[in-house]
């Protein structure tokens, strides 16, 4: 199987998350040869993550679904997970490629039966659920994982622990002796779809998110709505697990900020505005409804999305406040968050306590675990604009602050300039 | 109306942030406020000014020249800095609040009996008589500045302060003679003109 893709034809993706899955079908489904890579143990990235996307408010499990279908049915595609890219060398047609394959301590005979779970007593943060939850140190990434393969933590490995959790596995998939492995590839062209990351909401520092237990980031609610996250769906906030139902939103939390990120990170407006319906869905609009106050500076309902923003602005349950937000404080009784700043319509001064405040926190590109080439041309907020060479592309999330749909878009075009990458340098070749 | 306002408002008509941006510190950097409110909730001030920042950079927008050089609002500002470090836009609000009070004193618009104006005009023309501060006429002319009655009244209330001061040398009482002075005070002052001359003609109030 190696034998076919580690040729200068092949076309390397990096990063398994919506962008990436789809730039690598594109390719594979165009006959190209295609490697994977993704440095998570499972496929999905941040969109796996998500409870509904705006504007349908559709789950994305299905949209996953017909992804993994595709991957799995397509000879053209390989895929590796808890692998980095630790080095690119070469130029456009001819890159070779360093990977670093981190161990899973898990083999692909695993069935995903979960008895290595139950054996196991220690736990760790729930990257899934952005630490909101912990996890047995053997777990399944997520319900739609793919590969559908446990993990073991490294941190009871060399433990007695470890030692229970491959007893229990009846298939004989758990070996703890696996270590990391370096591998070298060698291909035509290469698209970086590296992702996006939360901007870290504690710099921000008047907002108190470090402070205050009952402010959380728009990444963090998401979890909470989700039936499959920490909360089984029910908005209950961190602080002392009260239901919460008078929810502030804030806007530009490190967008469109020069202390913070100078840019505007486009879904941020969008995903409040989604998020408002969650509130709606859990308490309804009857006499129990749930409020929702959106504080913004300007709301930005990027493209065609305006009529959501025009569903959004009918709802009785939600208000909004054209203001951002000076600073948070604390009600030391109930652990409320109070609100205080000046309102742009009529300068009114304002300090409002509400359950929950979500911080519509901003895009910036990840770097964590990421390594570009020097080729590669950043713009001035370090999402990735090509590569001197014209052989490397970013996409999705990586190249600019984009929604899932506009990512998918992205992606298909950097899957076509990686094909006719391919295209020109192999008739080069043969000329 | 002194003649420089006369002569402003003939020059910038009706641009009134054209005049800011020309004539105040700063002041090219007001059309970049996007209306976020953070200055306002940020000041500590914020519940005892007239006009928040974001206020006034609006009504300077709006052409609200009288209301804006006659109010009190920017002379309120204790430069503590809060707004500068949390603007989004990074304005540099304490310089501008500062060079507007600055402009609207020049133009003698500034609101009258401020008390911070009134004690930066006791500072100011106490260190130009001698180059130095003489903090002795410095502080009784703080305490007369409204009259005589209460100017007793304010020096009996410091009496305790002053006494320590003394005893601790800290005050010498025979500063109320003019006090030391600057090695050469014209000098100072041909440096303060010169200066001045300088700035005015950058500002166009020459």
């Amino acid at each position: 199987m190696t034998a076919s893709i580690a040729t200068s034809q092949g076309i390397l993706v990096v990063g398994g998350g919506i962008s990436g899955m789809t730039a690598a079908l594109e390719a594979a489904e165009c006959g190209k040869q295609v490697i994977l890579v993704e440095k998570t143990p499972s496929l999905g990235g941040r969109t796996a993550q998500l409870y509904r996307y705006f504007p349908k408010m559709c789950h994305p499990s299905c949209g996953m679904e017909i992804n993994l279908k595709r991957i799995k049915g397509n000879p053209n595609l390989r895929v590796m997970t808890m692998t980095e890219v630790i080095a690119v060398s070469g130029t456009r047609g001819n890159y070779a490629v360093t990977l670093k394959v981190t161990p899973r301590y898990v083999t692909p005979d695993c069935t995903a039966c979960g008895e290595c779970g139950k054996v196991v007593a220690s736990e760790v943060a729930d990257p899934f659920n952005y630490g909101l939850s912990k996890v047995k140190a053997a777990y399944l990434p997520h319900a739609m994982a793919y590969p559908q393969r446990y993990v073991i933590d490294p941190l009871i490995v060399d433990t007695a622990e470890g030692e229970a959790a491959k007893a229990a596995c009846k298939y004989g998939a758990v070996d703890l002796g696996m270590k990391e492995e370096t591998i070298q590839i060698n291909v035509g062209s290469v698209v970086w779809t590296t992702g996006w990351r939360p901007y870290d909401a504690a710099k921000i520092q008047p907002y108190g998110y470090d402070r205050y237990a009952n402010v959380i980031t728009s990444v963090e609610f998401e979890r909470l709505c989700d039936p499959h996250g920490p909360t089984g769906g029910k908005i209950l906030r961190p602080g002392d697990g009260k239901e919460a139902r008078n929810i502030a939103f804030i806007q530009c939390a490190g967008s469109r900020d020069e202390n913070h990120l100078p840019h505007c990170s486009r879904i941020c407006c969008m995903a409040s505005l989604k998020q408002t319906q969650y509130v709606r869905e859990a308490y309804g609009d009857g006499e129990n409804a749930g409020k929702s106050t959106i504080y913004y500076i300007d709301i930005r309902a990027i493209d065609r999305l305006e009529d959501f923003y025009r569903m959004v602005q009918q709802d009785p349950t939600v208000s909004f406040v054209k203001s951002k937000v000076a600073r948070i404080a604390e009600n030391k009784e109930n652990g409320n968050p109070v609100l205080h700043g000046v309102d742009t319509e009529g300068y009114h001064r304002y300090a409002t306590e509400h359950d929950l405040v979500v911080l519509a926190v901003g895009m910036e590109a990840e770097v964590t675990g990421v390594k570009l080439p020097e080729d590669i041309i950043l713009d001035s907020s370090n999402f990735i604009e090509g590569s001197r060479d014209g052989g490397m592309f970013g996409a999705g999330a990586a190249s600019s602050p984009l929604d899932v749909n506009r990512s998918v878009q992205s992606a298909t075009a950097a899957s076509l300039k990686a094909i006719q990458v391919i295209y020109k340098t192999a008739s080069t070749e043969a000329a | 109306m002194s003649d420089l306002n006369t002569q402003a408002v003939a020059r910038y008509k009706n641009n009134f942030l054209r005049e800011v941006e020309e004539r105040v510190e700063e002041g090219n950097m007001v059309k970049m406020c996007m209306q976020c409110g953070v200055c306002a909730g940020s000041c500590p001030f914020g519940p005892h000014w007239q006009h928040s920042p974001q206020k006034i950079f609006m009504m300077i927008r709006a052409g609200k020249r009288e209301e804006v050089l006659s109010s009190d609002s920017m002379w309120m500002c204790t430069s503590c800095y809060n707004c500068i470090v949390r603007c989004p836009r990074k304005l540099p609000i304490t310089h501008i609040m500062h060079g507007l009070a600055n402009y609207a004193h020049r133009l003698n618009l500034a609101a009258k009996g401020q008390p911070t104006r009134d004690v930066a005009r006791l500072f100011w023309n106490n260190l130009m008589k001698t180059g130095r501060i003489n903090e002795l006429t410095f502080s009784l002319g703080l305490y007369f500045k409204d009259g005589f009655i209460q100017g007793i009244k304010n020096s009996l209330a410091m009496q305790a302060a002053g006494l320590g001061l003394l005893k601790a040398k800290r005050l010498n009482p025979m500063e109320i003679f003019g006090g030391h002075k600057c090695k050469e005070k014209s000098g100072i002052h041909r440096m303060i003109a010169k200066a001045r001359e300088i700035e005015d003609r950058r500002r166009g109030l020459a």
